[in-house]
């Protein structure tokens, strides 16, 4: 019994900790050692400790060597050569600037799009329950099926939804791919993640205080007052976390352009991420390629800093 | 007055929600029809359903390999992810150190890391070790890229259980496998369950490794469907078909874990 009550408090939150104390547990097994919580944690720790760590050194060693898939031999020590090159690049610049469009747009599409399609299914109203899972839908779809079937079924210029909507207004149809290859692939990108702001926003007005909203309503708020004051603040914290999470995802959005425009036509659908892949598995350009990595996960640790920070607040 | 207003947002409410999901529909509709009729102009939207298309999609015994990839490689991730996740989550929930909310906030970051980062040493590590193109390597790169919302998820959902419980087991002399069995395992099948359906969705849509990671061999879906985006050959009917059995499944089981899917994506940071 002393055995067990000097050694289980260590496993125990703070709180339980003192209850030990005072009220002693009537365990009988053998108080469990440090080594069975390592033991059942280690193999979760390990596994992504080496998916962590074994890329990222390679990733770092790779950048300072002069490696081409398709001739292999020595890997010459180049020092910051890599970097140089993905940063002249002349695609580099637009890519940047592609994919902070891309970021900011489907986060500001989905955000705005998001609070507003949740307030208008927050209410009661006749079929909500099915409306909720059809908003729900798109976000299930694999990228790949979502982009292609923007692609041909909506997008295409001659047989195209839109097209065919265009042509029924009296307007020409618009060839989006082409002429417009940013704007299709945030719309496409925008459509997949749109539900997944709203689902959160859902959720969260789910907490919101029903008595306060209609506290204030008594002392004649008006609709408009009541969001400013009582909703939108309400909303900030899954604001933050589907702006942080919409960062770290769509820093990396690659099916859709894969399978759409290409990147192209020329660079203007090209973001970092597609740039990498172009570097790595068309020029075969290792050494390139990995210079752009670690130039995209900096971009995302600048997210992922913020995000860890608010999750962190919300563990204890 | 009322009535109106409820009226009205009914009108709005259903009217945006068929705008947002029009391509959806329009996708099953195009699933059943003929070629011709997918590309009329104008677009029919009555017309005579045929299964026309599933059956060519079906016959192509290419389509059918790479369901059982999709399948194998999701379902096989799901499980080792389990496997490793389980015990990590249980060690976490019910033996608390200091240090266990740093291993936490150190496993989300983990995820933080962009996949193309990545991307090059593991194609090249898949290259050199001869597994380019396999379902081994996609089923591993899976299991890894969703270990940390495996824990997190479980973590949580262990942690609501009250630890009166284990005590009374322990008191009657249970094991640690027993204590884990017969108590964990049934007041945690809700968490485990919603666990292994995100993690199914997330492998099943996964894109950015099976498309890099693999082809013919090990393809899943994701990259089946992918193979479509040539601009030569309309064959929209095909694509639909194909693309509605590849996302009909997951969909539905989107629909259920919708709520857990708030909490495992957000690593609970919404409620």
């Amino acid at each position: 019994m002393s055995l067990a009550r000097s050694v289980r408090p260590r496993f125990l939150p703070q709180e339980q900790a003192d209850d030990v104390d005072a009220a002693p547990p009537a365990a009988v097994r053998a108080a469990p050692s440090r080594f069975l919580p390592r033991a059942l944690m280690a193999p979760a720790v390990i596994t992504l400790f080496l998916w962590m760590i074994v890329p990222l050194a390679m990733t770092l060693y790779f950048s300072t060597v002069h490696y081409n898939l398709m001739q292999p031999g020595e890997k010459t020590f180049l020092g910051l050569e890599n970097f140089e090159f993905f940063v002249t690049d002349p695609d580099f610049g637009p890519s940047v600037w592609n994919t902070v469009v891309l970021l900011g747009s489907v986060i500001a599409i989905t955000v705005v799009g998001g609070i507003g399609l949740a307030l208008l299914v927050d209410a009661p109203f006749p079929g909500r329950g099915i409306v909720r899972v059809l908003l729900i839908s798109p976000f299930f779809v694999m990228p790949t099926a979502n982009a292609l079937l923007w692609k041909h079924m909506m997008m295409n210029p001659i047989y195209g939804v839109l097209a065919q909507v265009w042509g029924f207004f009296g307007a020409t149809p618009v060839d989006w791919l082409t002429n417009h290859p940013l704007f299709s692939v945030i719309v496409i990108v925008a459509w997949q993640w749109l539900p997944f702001a709203c689902l959160i926003f859902i959720t969260s007005l789910q907490s919101l205080d029903r008595d306060q909203m209609e506290a204030a309503g008594m002392d004649g708020a008006n609709p408009l007052q009541k969001f400013w004051h009582l909703t939108l603040p309400h909303l900030g914290r899954p604001i933050a976390v589907v702006v942080m999470i919409e960062m770290i995802f769509l820093l990396s959005v690659f099916a859709e352009i894969f399978t759409t425009t290409g990147g192209g036509p020329g660079n203007e659908s090209t973001n970092v991420a597609f740039l990498i892949f172009k570097q790595a598995l068309m020029n075969f350009d290792v050494g390139v390629a990995s210079a752009g990595a670690l130039f995209a996960v900096v971009l995302a640790n600048i997210a992922a800093v913020f995000l860890i920070r608010l999750v962190g607040k919300n563990l204890d | 007055m009322k009535a109106l207003a409820l009226a009205v947002r009914t009108f709005f409410a259903w009217g945006i929600t068929l705008l947002v999901v029009f391509p959806l529909i329009w996708l099953a509709l195009t699933a059943f029809k003929t070629e011709l009729q997918a590309i009329a102009v104008p677009p029919q939207l009555f017309f005579t359903p045929t299964l026309e298309s599933f059956i060519e999609v079906n016959s192509r015994s290419d389509y059918l390999h790479h369901a059982w990839n999709s399948i194998l490689t999701s379902v096989a991730s799901t499980i080792v992810g389990l496997a490793i996740a389980a015990p990590a989550a249980y060690s976490m929930a019910f033996f608390r150190t200091k240090r266990t909310r740093d291993i936490l906030m150190w496993m989300l970051s983990t995820k933080m890391m962009p996949a193309v980062g990545a991307l090059v040493p593991v194609y090249v590590m898949a290259q050199t070790a001869g597994l380019l193109d396999t379902r081994f390597a996609l089923i591993v790169v899976f299991t890894l890229s969703n270990l940390p919302i495996m824990v997190w998820m479980l973590y949580s959902g262990f942690k609501e259980i009250p630890p009166d419980i284990l005590e009374a087991a322990r008191m009657d002399g249970a094991s640690v496998w027993g204590e884990f069995w017969n108590v964990i395992r049934p007041l945690a099948l809700g968490t485990l369950a919603s666990t292994a359906l995100l993690c199914l969705v997330l492998s099943w849509n996964e894109a950015f490794w099976s498309l890099n990671l693999s082809s013919a061999k090990a393809g899943t879906l994701a990259t089946l469907i992918a193979s479509y985006s040539s601009p030569e050959g309309l064959f929209w009917a095909k694509l639909s078909a194909a693309s509605l059995l590849a996302i009909a499944p997951i969909v539905v089981v989107g629909w259920f874990s919708q709520k857990q899917l708030v909490q495992g994506l957000t690593f609970g940071a919404v409620k």
